[in-house]
């Protein structure tokens, strides 16, 4: 009997997700799935009703999709070996990823894990890196039903390729805050102690005290100079192995020079020595190094093929299949892959049908249909049903993975360094050093004694401590701003990158038109309310990207039960709503009477017949981002616009329409093809800018000036980039690039304040003047001006441009 | 005046184990985690409430 009912919104108290009907339900509480009764029922028996009080609907719609041996590979002892992070002869102890952590609840249900099994020691979650490490006894509970046990409750660990490979624990930032609270111990002190220099000015101090402090100060500004300093010496030295003048340059000269004359005059008790200001100094310029890091936990840059690609596959070998790493498989092997797993290696199917959605790969979303002996290129998803496949080539050796062996991903700092601040630190230095040498030579012939007391001084007070600050202050307030405008970069540098871009290349699909939303439209006899509800309570049953966007486009109030619900891949579905067959699906599967030709349609069609009468069709396209006309009249007046596709040329029309001034449009574009145009572009002097969202983009990302990672779900997989922004903000990328060019003019401005402090600065140092106290004075007073006006300035012209 | 130069040798003291403390707990993680830490404390008063609602 079929039963109607006229639904109110009923909210599955585990999920938070609308239930078809009332049917699964414990008391008042109801369901939308078997999945999450199961786990509302396993949370309450083991006394975790709680993780229901902490925040409202906390939980994570089970997929009951999971195969029984999905998980069968993390019985392989290599793989195993692995992924533990420690291991003895009873105890355990493993870091897993997982996705799905996203609230307080989450954080309390992952850290009570020993109360759902006893094998379980400890579990600990480090919210921000979603991340969850688990101390177990492995002879109670093996690491696969570990496993299987985070699934069933929701929270399916995400294990790739990349865990099989080395792990690399590198914690670049830590050793900088190191170095940040040496150098601010030691400066503490040493100003403490300098107070008696600078308040008994008339020399009424002891000569016990003065050598006291004197060579107290000496020993605490030891550590500073061969700890804290040595990164500005170091990059002084490699810059100049370049042949390049960093900023770095006058800096460690600078600092060289005051812990010289320090040691001189302290060792031979000619004076106090500039050790205040040399350890303030370091610390100042620390802290400006410390806020141009900044880091976001939650995302991830460097993401690569083997942040998504398998550890293991099944391999069929004599009839008998095997589990082996993705990185053993040879050509020639055959493989099995199971619904919803990844293709690892370019392969030729062997099985009559295939269905595979390369929407990590290209951004389409929608399956592409294979039979038998196609090539099936490596990081599809089979959907639906086990294919049986021929592995054709490595998994290194693949369409999408070689791209990692272009001589541009083993490259390192193939990006030019000269950056503003470089290119003025060149000028800056000669200029101070021939000041220092012809004040030198002045008082050679006035005073020979103070000559060197001169040109010291001159290096001393022409350290550019708020020159080299201005730069990472304002990248560093650019950035952040950026980030609160969810478009994140992963080094701040890239804010000044992005001011000389000339030419911008975007990506078609994912990137310019949305990977979730579509514009759908019905073509046909016209559907009666009744008959649309048929379809949406038909649709609703299937996982295909096709019904799942015309679930969420059909609006009806009512559900209908199905009878004999099937789905046949490839084709479509079909079941029995009131007596009445309901078929959606491919024109053959509804009996369509018109003959099409397929290469002609440039959209998807799906096709509904009710009672074995053909009704018409859905026609569903990509839709394109809200206001890109309007985006692309601002960005073609400063940048010069191509397009890149792997799609086919249909939707030229369109785009020309939106972009009517693009240099070019270009379709068909392999993946190693957009790398190789963008590089054309840089050969030609272009300065790129590149947009994609995809896989097939990486090349490109990676190969382009900057290279910004379009994405709809921050958590979601997105190609090793510069930044990454979120797919809404889109259409405010204009502005951003506006953002960029006026923070590079605030650091213009900051280099003239500070210059006009160096020349006050350099006027005294060359009538003979500096002392101890003035330079420890003038130092920190430069800098906080120039750190004040350069987060001031950036921050009122983000306010300025409204974002 | 001799007692200042114990009493800096004191202070230096003070400041270099405060250091050593910041550096140790620097090495150990404390600072890599900044924000479940934060929501962690509050579940205690959880699982009292749990206890009770068993005991009844």
């Amino acid at each position: 009997m079929p039963s109607v009912e006229t639904t109110k919104k009923i909210i599955c108290i585990h999920c938070g997700e609308s239930c078809p009907n009332r049917s699964i339900a414990i008391g008042d509480d109801y369901f939308c799935c078997n999945g999450c009764k199961f786990v509302y029922e396993l949370l309450n028996e083991n006394n975790l009703g709680s993780y229901y009080k902490i925040e409202d609907k906390p939980g994570i719609k089970v997929s009951d999709k999971i195969y029984d041996n999905h998980f069968a590979y993390l019985d392989n002892e290599k793989i195993i070996g692995k992924l533990l992070d420690f291991s003895d002869a009873s105890v355990s102890k493993v870091t897993l990823v997982v996705p799905q952590i996203h609230c307080s609840s989450c954080i309390w249900l992952l850290e009570n894990l020993q109360k759902l099994h006893e094998a379980i020691i400890s579990s600990r979650v480090q919210f921000l890196k979603k991340e969850v490490s688990i101390t177990f006894t492995h002879d109670k509970l093996s690491l696969r039903k570990l496993i299987e046990l985070l699934a069933s409750i929701g929270y399916e660990p995400q294990i790739s390729l990349d865990d099989y490979e080395v792990k690399t624990t590198s914690k670049k930032g830590s050793s900088l805050i190191v170095r940040i609270a040496v150098a601010g111990f030691c400066f503490a002190n040493i100003m403490l102690f300098s107070f008696p220099e600078y308040l008994s000015s008339d020399g009424s101090l002891s000569e016990d005290f003065v050598d006291f402090f004197g060579y107290l100060n000496l020993l605490l500004s030891i550590p500073v100079l061969f700890f804290s300093a040595t990164v500005y010496f170091k990059s002084a030295y490699f810059g100049l192995k370049q042949k390049i003048i960093n900023m770095d340059v006058p800096i460690s000269l600078g600092i060289a020079m005051l812990y010289m004359r320090s040691l001189y005059e302290v060792t031979t008790s000619n004076g106090a020595g500039y050790f205040d200001s040399f350890t303030g100094l370091v610390f100042f310029l620390l802290i400006g190094k410390l806020f141009q890091q900044r880091t976001y936990d939650s995302l991830s840059f460097d993401k690569d093929y083997k942040s998504y690609f398998p550890i293991s596959i099944i391999q069929l070998k004599d009839k008998i299949e095997k589990i082996v790493p993705i990185t053993d498989l040879l050509q020639g092997d055959i493989i099995l892959v199971r619904n919803n797993e990844l293709i690892p290696a370019d392969a030729r199917l062997l099985s009559s049908h295939a269905s595979i959605d390369y929407s990590f790969v290209t951004g389409e979303s929608e399956p592409i249909e294979k039979s038998y002996n196609d090539k099936i290129y490596a990081g599809g998803k089979q959907v639906g049903g086990i294919v049986e496949l021929e592995v054709l080539k490595n998994v290194s050796q693949s369409y999408i993975t070689q791209l990692w062996n272009d001589a541009n991903f083993t490259e390192t700092n193939k990006k030019s360094l000269t950056n503003l601040a470089t290119r003025f630190s060149k000028h800056f230095t000669l200029a101070v050093i021939s000041i220092a040498m012809f004040a030198s030579f002045i008082w050679l012939l006035i005073d020979p004694s103070k000559a060197i007391f001169v040109g010291t001084s001159v290096l001393i007070i022409a350290c550019p401590c708020a020159l080299a600050l201005s730069t990472p202050i304002t990248l560093g307030a650019a950035q952040r701003i950026l980030g609160r405008n969810k478009l994140f970069f992963k080094e701040s540098d890239t804010v000044e990158k992005l001011a000389s871009i000339t030419h911008i290349v975007f990506d078609k699909t994912g990137t310019l038109t949305k990977t979730k939303a579509s514009n759908i439209s019905y073509i046909g006899k016209e559907l009666t309310s009744e008959q649309t509800s048929y379809v949406r309570s038909l649709v609703h049953h299937s996982t295909h990207p096709l019904s799942v966007k015309l679930y969420d486009h059909l609006q009806s109030e009512k559900v209908f039960a199905i009878e004999q619900f099937d789905e046949i891949a490839g084709k479509g579905i079909c079941g029995i709503i009131e007596k009445s067959e309901i078929k959606v699906g491919s024109a053959s599967f509804c009996n369509a009477e018109i003959e099409i030709d397929k290469s002609k349609i440039l959209e998807s069609r799906v096709h509904v017949s009710i009672g074995g009468s053909y009704f018409g069709y859905y026609k569903i396209s990509a839709q394109y981002r809200e206001n890109l006309a309007q985006l692309a009249s601002v960005l073609d007046e400063d940048y010069t616009i191509s397009i890149l596709s792997g799609d086919n040329e249909s939707e030229l029309a369109t785009l020309r329409e939106i972009f009517p001034e693009a240099e070019a449009f270009r379709f068909h574009q392999s993946p190693q093809d957009k790398l190789v145009y963008v590089r054309e572009l840089q050969d030609k002097g272009e300065k790129v800018l590149m947009f994609g969202d995809g896989l097939n983009d990486a090349g490109a990302l990676k190969q382009a000036d900057i290279g910004i990672a379009v994405t709809e779900k921050m958590s979601a997989f997105s190609p090793a980039s510069d930044g990454i922004l979120a797919g809404e903000k889109f259409a405010e990328i204009s502005k951003y690039l506006d953002f960029s060019n006026r923070a590079i003019s605030i650091i213009l401005v900051s280099f003239i304040i500070s210059i006009l402090y160096n020349i006050v600065g350099l006027g005294f140092a060359v009538m003979g003047l500096l002392s101890p106290l003035f330079a420890a004075v003038l130092m920190p007073i430069s800098s906080l001006t120039v750190v004040g006006f350069a987060i001031i300035a950036t921050n009122m012209t983000a306010r300025k441009l409204r974002i | 005046m001799s007692a200042l130069f114990i009493l800096i040798g004191i202070s230096l003291f003070i400041s270099l184990s405060f250091l050593i403390a910041f550096l140790w707990a620097n090495k150990k993680g404390q600072f890599d985690d900044t924000y479940t830490p934060a929501v962690r404390m509050l579940f205690d008063d959880i699982k009292d409430e749990n206890k009770k609602n068993n005991n009844r």
